[in-house]
């Protein structure tokens, strides 16, 4: 009886842990990453203006120049090793930005190093960036095809 | 103005695969190949340039823009060339971007070691 009891106590203490524990790191989880990928949007946003006023060119070829500094940013802080904390707090703030394809890649790169030049860095740098190439590629070429066959290009 | 647009906008996205982080089983690695895929559909009927015009670098930076640079210098090759030039300009755009990771990912494994 006591046990039963023991246990209807646990189920009921982890009921109530699972109500309110979840939900409430979720909406944390949310908050974070919307803010931190609003700022690096800012960031971009401030980066391209600045390129395109110092080296005087188009705010197109300024976008160019502001997703290269941060990927090799990112690249960076990923090789000196804080980034990753970085992205287990921050989640989705740093993963959907561009400075998480340079994540993937440079982690993967970093890990898969002592196995070689060949079958470890060569065959595991697109191990994690892989997919996002494949299914790019794979979804502009069948749209793209679409789009001519329907509106002509 | 574009500074907030540009956070909302880059906000938005990040939210946006978090709750699906957190609500589903997919993991980040299906999230950004989901919106690299969705980037490219959304600028299929030019619906992305229009939010570039009004968020700026914010819509440049998340992941999406990855697809939509994919089908748009597929596109631009494609007005010249037809059925080929969706293959020829697939790269295009992205050449820079992929360029940059691969050439800076090979520098930095050169100088650092794994640290677990």
């Amino acid at each position: 009886m006591l046990l039963l009891g023991d246990m209807m106590e646990k189920k009921k203490y982890e009921e109530i842990v699972n109500k309110h524990k979840p939900t409430e790191t979720r909406g944390q989880n949310a908050f974070i990453a919307f803010v931190t990928g609003g700022i690096i949007g800012v960031i971009g946003q401030v980066l391209t203006e600045c390129y395109a006023s110092w080296f005087d060119i188009s705010s197109k070829d300024a976008s160019t120049f502001m997703l290269v500094t941060l990927i090799f940013l990112a690249s960076l802080f990923t090789a000196l090793g804080f980034f990753d904390k970085w992205v287990t707090f921050c989640k989705c703030g740093l993963i959907i930005p561009i400075t998480g394809f340079a994540h993937s890649m440079t982690s993967a790169g970093i890990e898969y190093k002592k196995e070689g030049p060949i079958f470890g860095l060569g065959s595991n740098i697109f191990k994690l960036a892989g997919s996002v190439i494949l299914y790019g590629v794979v979804s502009a070429w069948f749209f793209g095809i679409l789009r001519l066959i329907i509106m002509g290009g | 103005m574009i500074y907030i647009n540009s956070f909302l906008f880059c906000g938005l996205i990040c939210l946006i695969g978090q709750v699906i982080l957190d609500n589903t089983k997919l993991s980040a690695g299906h999230i950004t190949a989901i919106f690299v895929v969705v980037g490219s559909f959304l600028d299929t009927f030019s619906i992305y340039d229009q939010i570039i015009n009004h968020v700026g670098a914010g819509a440049l930076v998340p992941i999406t823009s990855f697809g939509h640079s994919l089908i748009h210098g597929a596109l631009a090759k494609a007005s010249d060339m037809g059925f080929m030039g969706i293959m020829m300009g697939m790269f295009d755009l992205t050449a820079s971007g992929i360029t940059a990771a691969i050439v800076f990912t090979f520098i930095f494994t050169l100088f650092f070691k794994a640290r677990n």
